[in-house]
């Protein structure tokens, strides 16, 4: 009751793992304990100022008070009390770190690769997720994680766990969800152009559920309702051209998923990679010199080579897809840029 | 700045005062006159604060939407560079010791100037060498690594990362020039009487920070040459494709720059002792406190640069030392603030611009102080790493203490330097106004750092909104206070009343000189037989005791 009246007047999301409420518990003392201190210091500031403010008209005599201090031992006594409060904070920060840090015994392994800018997760059962991280609730789950390219860092908000992803080695993170549920991943290291929109979820399934989303079943509907929906990039999203085709709905989803429109846009703009809308079969500069037609052999090569023809302007920072993508899902995203073939290009992104 | 005050009228037989020696534009620009380097610093870094602050305000504003607003994502990035870069490393970090501290450093000792002259000219020019040169990199797009230019990403983006490191490099050795002259100054020209017990406590802060602007700087400038070689040879130092090792950056990048913090911090510290206690119209309640504690924040700030990378990837041990060396630097900034607070007590207080901008100072330097020993807590800063909370934690430190007794020196000594007074009532209200303007800029943004978004952020989830509204908001108000602050200062350099050679009845030895004091500082070489804070001498034989007998 105290815990959930203190989380919501320090803002604090909501506390999705086990070591959470115990890591608020200590944020409370220190957020309370400081900060009273803090007023208190200002408080007894202020009230000497007015207390002993020169009246006029000034007294000519000089300030015989003028050596006046407390007593040396009660200064002494002060400042350890200060010290043993901060070294408390301290001993029990350690404590808490050290458990942040070394996962139980027992914890599942989830692989994590980080690259700009998204996330890929590769579990020990054979299973492969972009962006969405499917967990068992109530399990404790260790993730290994190493970067492709720069530093990035992995935050969830909802669990109080956070670490860097650092190229050429690995770090790990561990966290236990209490309940099932969709938690978000936010990237806190700066990473360049989509930073900010390297986010995630982390998606907590009861065990039987993760058991059949192994299996390949998708994820059960009670939490399938999207939380998390990829933001626009570079500027908000123009209406999608809708066909009623299930075969450009479903490139939709696959965009989503493998994190495509991170980079792509759908309305014309041009983003870090060129836009869909009105690529189909138009004449691309390719850097280098020549050009070439966005027809669907293009189109494919440049999901699963994407480094052998790149597009003039823009930088050669796609990753492969070779193999990430099946022979439908290929299919419906190049369905899915035919659709946009009308889509005027727009003006510069402002 | 000679001609604004050309039809003053001149005193018989005294010597002119240094803003009316003469020489014309060269004159001011080959001086090598302490004072008139102090005054061409100001005005150098007023113009990076202008410019400082329209990149935030930039930022800001672009931040009142979640998505794109009124500039690009790469705009942004660079933008952020820009705003840090500038604020940093030509506002905070020269802006007290090279203002203030070159102007005051010799009169408070009782010199004629700075030990090297020369030197100091020379500084002025690197500095400006260095902000062109920073400056310039954005005419060719700018850099976008943030302004702690975090390899691999550094050594890797197409930004133009080289210019800018090679200007902070330069503004390093200028940083170091300056750092010699108040050492060398400190040690060689006190005057006759003055020992190290009778030095006023700005000297002692500024002299415990050129000792870490001395050890750290070297170290910064190495570490940004290797960003240098990895980019342009490739060399490998910090890149894991070459079997570099991008945490080793960061263990040297903080090596420099944690101390900076108190490269920043402890002049302003010093502002606030000499503050308070002319205002209080008495001693400093503990000498001794302040002047050991200023140089043990000196010490133990080089041991506790750990605590920036408690989640980069070090070892539990190593996180374990430098947290609890964190706490240290708490337990001497409470030391300063019991002192300072002490010293109120049965003073006889002045409330003037001066003293109001302490009030702040104190409310906000302890308020983010206390938010630091919060994220020097390991398990919490796992939270609060990266996020907003560490972004108004530092701005706390670092706006709210360092800008708020800038400003307070700025009002303290004005009369002084310029010899004129400035609108009391003006100083107050628009004290107050940056007050409000800081408050609502940084203090939702310590909850945004709790509810978890992180910095650094173009756009941001929808949930974040309203309190990014409310901080621009409070940036609006607060650039507006100031340009207020600088318009009242600028109307009393031309209009303000006479001021005095001491209209606060201080003690400190800079007010037994005319105000502005002439060229060579002093009419006749001091020989002083008082400490700097002899309040219970009234004010002549206060001054009879700084004159030879």
């Amino acid at each position: 009751m105290l815990n959930e009246v203190l989380r919501r007047i320090l803002f604090l999301p909501v506390q999705g793992s086990t070591l959470a409420q115990r890591i608020d518990a200590l944020h409370y003392a220190v957020i309370l304990s400081t900060m009273a201190g803090a007023f208190l210091v200002t408080l007894a500031g202020g009230y000497l100022l007015l207390r002993y403010r020169r009246r006029l008209p000034e007294p000519a005599i000089p300030n015989v008070e003028a050596g006046s201090q407390l007593s040396p031992p009660l200064k002494v006594a002060a400042l350890a009390a200060l010290a043993a409060l901060f070294l408390a904070f301290w001993a029990v920060g350690v404590r808490q770190y050290m458990e942040l840090r070394v996962a139980p015994e027992g914890a599942m392994n989830v692989y994590v690769t980080a690259k700009k800018w998204m996330w890929k997760f590769a579990y020990p059962e054979g299973a492969r997720s972009i962006g969405v991280l499917y967990v068992p609730a109530g399990r404790p789950v260790r993730l290994v994680m190493t970067s492709r390219d720069v530093i990035h860092s992995f935050f969830v908000p909802d669990f109080r766990v956070k670490q860097d992803v650092v190229p050429g080695r690995y770090t790990t993170v561990w966290f236990e969800a209490v309940a099932p549920g969709r938690y978000e991943i936010l990237c806190s290291q700066y990473c360049g152009t989509g930073h900010s929109t390297m986010r995630g979820e982390v998606v907590a399934l009861s065990a039987e559920d993760y058991a059949r989303w192994l299996r390949g079943a998708p994820e059960p509907a009670q939490i399938a309702a999207p939380a998390y929906t990829p933001p626009a990039l570079g500027r908000p999203d123009a209406a999608i051209p809708l066909q009623p085709s299930s075969l450009v709905r479903q490139g939709q989803r696959v965009a989503a998923e493998q994190g495509c429109l991170r980079c792509h846009t759908l309305d014309g703009t041009p983003h870090i990679g060129p836009t869909w809308g009105g690529l189909y079969h138009a004449r691309v500069p390719l850097e280098g010199g020549g050009e070439a037609t966005a027809d669907e052999a293009y189109l494919t090569e440049s999901m699963m080579d994407p480094l052998s023809k790149i597009h003039r302007g823009y930088p050669p920072v796609m990753p492969s897809y070779l193999g990430k993508l099946d022979g439908p899902e290929t299919a419906a995203l190049v369905e899915l840029i035919r659709s946009l073939a009308d889509v005027p290009p727009a003006r510069e992104a402002p | 700045m000679s001609d604004v005050l050309a039809e003053a009228p001149e005193v018989e037989e005294a010597p002119p005062d240094y803003l009316h020696a003469g020489g014309g534009i060269k004159g001011w620009l080959l001086t090598r006159d302490h004072k008139r380097i102090a005054v061409m610093f100001y005005v150098l870094i007023l113009v990076m604060l202008l410019l400082g602050g329209v990149f935030a305000l930039l930022l800001r504003t672009e931040l009142l939407s979640p998505n794109a607003l009124v500039m690009s994502a790469d705009t942004y990035n660079r933008m952020f560079t820009l705003h840090g870069v500038v604020m940093v490393f030509l506002f905070m970090i020269p802006g007290i010791p090279s203002v203030f501290g070159n102007f005051l450093l010799p009169l408070m000792v009782g010199a004629k100037d700075l030990a090297f002259p020369r030197l100091n000219l020379l500084s002025l020019y690197v500095y400006t060498a260095g902000a062109v040169i920073v400056l310039g990199a954005t005419i060719w797009g700018g850099a976008d690594t943030g302004w702690t230019f975090y390899p691999p990403y550094s050594t890797t983006t197409d930004s133009t990362v080289l210019p800018v490191t090679i200007g902070v490099f330069v503004l390093g050795i200028s940083n170091i020039m300056t750092s010699l002259n108040i050492i060398v100054t400190t040690h060689t020209l006190r005057a006759r009487g003055i020992g190290w017990s009778r030095l006023p406590l700005f000297v002692w802060a500024l002299y415990a920070t050129a000792i870490i602007v001395l050890l750290a700087t070297p170290v910064l400038g190495m570490t940004l040459l290797l960003v240098g070689a990895d980019r342009l040879y490739h060399f490998g130092i910090f890149d894991p494709a070459r079997g570099g090792d991008p945490v080793l950056y960061q263990h040297l990048f903080w090596f420099y720059s944690h101390p900076a913090v108190y490269i920043m911090i402890l002049p302003a510290m010093g502002v606030i002792s000499e503050t308070v206690s002319t205002f209080s119209h008495k001693k400093p309640s503990s000498y001794l406190a302040i002047a050991v504690s200023s140089v043990g924040i000196a010490g133990v700030g080089f041991f506790t640069w750990g605590h920036h990378m408690f989640v980069a990837g070090m070892s539990e041990l190593d996180a374990g030392i430098f947290g609890s060396l964190s706490m240290f630097v708490a337990l001497f900034s409470a030391i300063k603030v019991f002192t300072w607070v002490a010293t109120i007590y049965r003073g006889r207080v002045r409330f003037d611009t001066p003293m109001l901008y302490f009030f702040w100072f104190l409310f906000l330097f302890v308020f983010g102080g206390m938010t630091g020993v919060a994220v020097a807590t390991q398990s919490l800063d796992v939270h609060w790493h990266d996020t907003y909370f560490i972004v108004a934690h530092f701005h706390f430190i670092m706006v709210g203490g360092t800008l708020t007794a800038f400003l307070g020196a700025a009002h303290y000594w004005f009369p002084k330097m310029f010899g004129r007074l400035y609108s009391e009532k003006m100083g107050l209200a628009t004290s107050a106004a940056v007050f409000l303007g800081f408050v609502l800029t940084f203090f939702p943004q310590f909850l945004l750092g709790n509810m978890g978004m992180p910095r650094r952020y173009y756009s941001y989830p929808a949930r974040f909104q309203w309190l990014n509204v409310l901080s621009t908001g409070g940036a609006y108000l607060l650039a507006a206070a100031l340009v207020l602050t600088l318009l009242n200062l600028l109307i009393a350099l031309r209009w303000g009343a006479r001021a005095g050679s001491n209209p606060w009845r201080a003690r400190t030895y800079e007010w037994e000189t005319p105000s502005p004091p002439p060229t060579h500082n002093f009419l006749a070489p001091p020989v002083v037989d008082r400490g700097p804070y002899d309040f219970d001498l009234s004010e002549e034989e206060a001054r009879a005791r700084t004159e030879a007998p």
